[in-house]
């Protein structure tokens, strides 16, 4: 019986290595052990609302009962350099899991957002565009999945002056990314039963660049003949999204497009305070609100909307396998936004953030109540 | 008349050299027309005749500008159509189809790179009568469209390596933000916004946004903010009335345009402009040759009717600009007489002459 597994794990072992280099498999490199039953989380309270709001997703967790620590590494404006990015990137590494607020850039250095990214190679970052009931909102209706590049592109951070008054910027696409990022959209339209894939480009101009982008991706659509594939210029997409945001499905796309077309999408169905998103890699994923404003215009009035960060929380636990934790909070979350209309300023309503969570909690108390009496009977 | 020629006279005079006045007000202007392809030759003859209909003091020059084979063998635009832009300064522009093939270069960027048009104006405002889930936009786009990410440096470094050259100068930024600022002042724009990346492209948009501030600081009657590109798009879709002129760089303006252009109804109905130096201009409809309908007099010369309302304005000719202009938006609030894209039944003969007849009744 050891002979056949071993003989399955070396088999498996060739297949993953010939074709490594271009594939993703969403979950199957993804081993995350539990320690004792508990999962470790670092968090990142960044700058603006990020403190706040991770306080009141660990006060959340805690009252949903998933088994949960946390390691809080105070990454910000001030505490930002090369020691303070290496401890974090340690801490993320060895729990393979992080929930993020922004961290601000101050006047001439990198930002830290981004070379957390490309250090820790997330390659691809998720946003999920729903229209939410209860939100007035001008269209209806949306549902979109937005895949976004996370690594290159126009995001790395090499510039020069050649002479006072004329800097250039350079922009990389690599075959070898564009290609990671399609079959992970593919991937992940097949996964979530998506019918169509919209690559996002200007390869009408930036023939070299987005032209290798776009290639890669009809290249790669080659492989799903079930999923429909289709390449969109991006100020056409823009155009569609104020207008028909009901046609899309997947999209992919380079990553300043992403960053355009993602906050695109989010004020369509309600805001930055409702989306959150992800950025996954190979090993670790770490998890932030969908459109990353820190919010320093707000911080401290207790009027930030907390429901965007417990839904990336939620979306970390479903990613750790507690599924029915992950649910919970996310269903909570859903009930006050929806149904219960408790809304920060943000959504058009007087409430603060305090009474927001407060109304999570006390749904999540009775329905963990109903779970307790299940097991005590 | 009398009166300017001995002022005209008084002035060589005084000045000592040949001094001519730009006489905005009375004078019979020329302006090239490119009519375009597909349905371009429709509109385009939609407009003469509003034009006609409400007098205004314009001369058309129709030139062709189907690009000819040169002696080196590549195509370009006939001499006769750039010399004309050239005497004229002024110029109307209906959609061009780019040919397929090798040798052709797009039309548009030859005429960007001749006329050297470093700025991309897009007045987008709600219209009446045409409804859009926005109704009360009121935003222009300024876009630097020289540079940029639209540069066209690019590399394969390696094979599968892709390099692409964002470039933003100092020049061409302060020349699209003293543009803008002026635009504001002599359009009774109360805030100038600069849209950019810096807090990513530290040196680059980190450039263009000194020069902006530079330029602000020279045009203190106008309010000047500086925005992300992220925060724009995101707070545009929820609410268009916080913004009012933006400026920025090519990319971004790009999108930005398109995107408002989507706000108000789509590019159907958007007017733009493209502003050269040395006061040359040539306005234009965005949208395409529509083949499918050329010649079947169903085209909507909404886009190029505004462009030309446009260019009406940039040469001083307020009144009648506004006057056709008005006829234009009570003949779509109205509703009876509109063509398919708007919603309506109508041919674009009958949508033309219902505003002729709206134009000659002012």
């Amino acid at each position: 019986m050891s002979f056949s597994r071993n003989l399955g794990k070396l088999l498996s072992w060739q297949v993953n290595n010939e074709f490594s280099r271009y594939t993703y498999s969403y979950s199957s490199n993804f081993t995350h052990e539990a320690y004792g039953g508990r999962h470790t989380v670092t968090l990142l309270p960044g700058d603006g609302v990020g403190p706040e709001l991770i306080g009141h997703v660990k006060e959340v967790i805690r009252f949903s009962g998933a088994p949960i620590d946390f390691e809080t590494i105070n990454l910000d404006a001030d505490h930002g350099d090369e020691d303070y990015l290496s401890h974090a990137m340690l801490a993320i590494k060895r729990n393979g899991v992080a929930l993020k607020a922004p961290i601000e850039t101050k006047q001439g250095s990198k930002s830290k957002n981004v070379e957390l990214r490309t250090k820790l190679d997330l390659f691809a970052n998720i946003i999920h565009i729903k229209s939410i009931p209860g939100i007035a909102t001008r269209h209806h209706d949306i549902d979109i999945h937005i895949i976004r590049e996370n690594t290159e592109g126009e995001y790395s951070n090499l510039e020069h002056e050649s002479v006072p008054g004329v800097v250039e910027n350079l922009k990389i696409i690599t075959a070898e990314k564009s290609t990671r990022i399609a079959k992970f959209a593919f991937d992940y339209a097949v996964k979530h039963n998506r019918r169509k894939v919209t690559a996002i480009h200007k390869a009408n101009i930036m023939k070299l660049g987005d032209g290798l982008f776009l290639e890669c991706c009809t290249n790669m659509s080659k492989l799903y003949p079930a999923i429909e594939f289709e390449g969109m210029i991006v100020d056409n997409c823009s155009m569609q999204m104020v207008s028909k945001p009901q046609q899309f499905d997947v999209m992919v796309m380079p990553n300043l497009y992403g960053n355009i077309i993602g906050n695109l999408g989010a004020g369509l169905i309600g805001g930055p305070g409702i989306v959150s998103g992800m950025n996954l890699g190979d090993q670790f994923a770490i998890f932030e609100t969908g459109t990353r404003n820190s919010g320093r215009s707000i911080q401290g009035k207790n009027i930030a909307n907390p429901a965007a960060m417990l839904l990336a929380s939620s979306q970390m636990l479903d990613h750790l396998g507690l599924k029915d934790h992950g649910k919970l909070i996310r269903e909570s979350v859903k009930k006050v936004i929806s149904e219960e209309k408790i809304h920060t300023p943000d959504l058009g309503g007087q409430a603060t953030t305090l009474q927001v969570v407060q109304a999570i909690v006390k749904d999540i108390k009775e329905k963990t109540q109903q779970w307790y009496t299940h097991f005590n009977h | 008349m009398a009166a300017r020629v001995l002022l005209n006279s008084v002035q060589r005079l005084i000045v000592g050299k040949a001094f001519v006045t730009r006489n905005f007000s009375s004078e019979t202007r020329t302006v090239t027309l490119i009519p375009g392809d597909g349905i371009g030759p429709e509109i385009s003859e939609s407009v003469k005749t509003i034009f006609a209909a409400a007098q205004a003091p314009i001369a058309w020059e129709p030139v062709d500008v189907t690009p000819v084979k040169g002696p080196d063998g590549l195509f370009a635009i006939p001499q006769k159509a750039i010399d004309s832009v050239h005497k004229n300064k002024i110029g109307l522009k209906g959609p061009l189809a780019t040919p397929i093939g090798k040798g052709h270069r797009s039309l548009n960027l030859a005429l960007r790179k001749e006329f050297n048009l470093y700025a991309n104006v897009r007045p987008c405002k709600s219209i009446e009568g045409y409804k859009t889930p926005y109704d009360d936009v009121d935003i222009v786009t300024i876009r630097e469209n020289t540079e940029g990410e639209y540069s066209g440096i690019e590399h394969v470094i390696v094979q599968g390596v892709v390099q692409s050259i964002k470039l933003i100068t100092k020049e061409a930024s302060i020349r699209v933000a003293e543009f803008a600022f002026d635009y504001a002042k002599s359009n009774q724009r109360s805030t100038v916004t600069a849209v950019h990346k810096a807090n990513i492209m530290r040196m680059s948009d980190g450039l263009f946004l000194r020069c902006c501030r530079h330029v602000a600081e020279k045009n203190t009657d106008i309010k000047f903010n500086e925005i992300y590109l992220d925060t724009v798009c995101l707070n545009m879709v929820q609410d268009p009335t916080q913004f009012d002129v933006l400026v920025m760089p090519n990319l971004y303006g790009d999108i930005l345009s398109d995107l408002c252009a989507g706000l108000i109804g789509g590019l159907g109905v958007t007017p733009s402009g493209n502003i050269g130096a040395d006061g040359a201009a040539i306005f234009e409809s965005v949208h395409g040759t529509a083949p499918d309908i050329a010649g079947e007099d169903k085209a909507n010369p909404t886009a190029l009717l505004l462009s030309a309302i446009m260019m009406l304005r940039h040469m001083g000719f307020g009144d009648y600009a506004c006057r056709i202009e008005k006829a234009c938006f009570d003949t779509i609030r109205e509703g009876n007489v509109l063509t398919g894209d708007l919603g309506g039944k109508s041919t674009c003969s009958e949508f033309t002459n219902e505003i002729c007849r709206k134009v000659e009744a002012t």
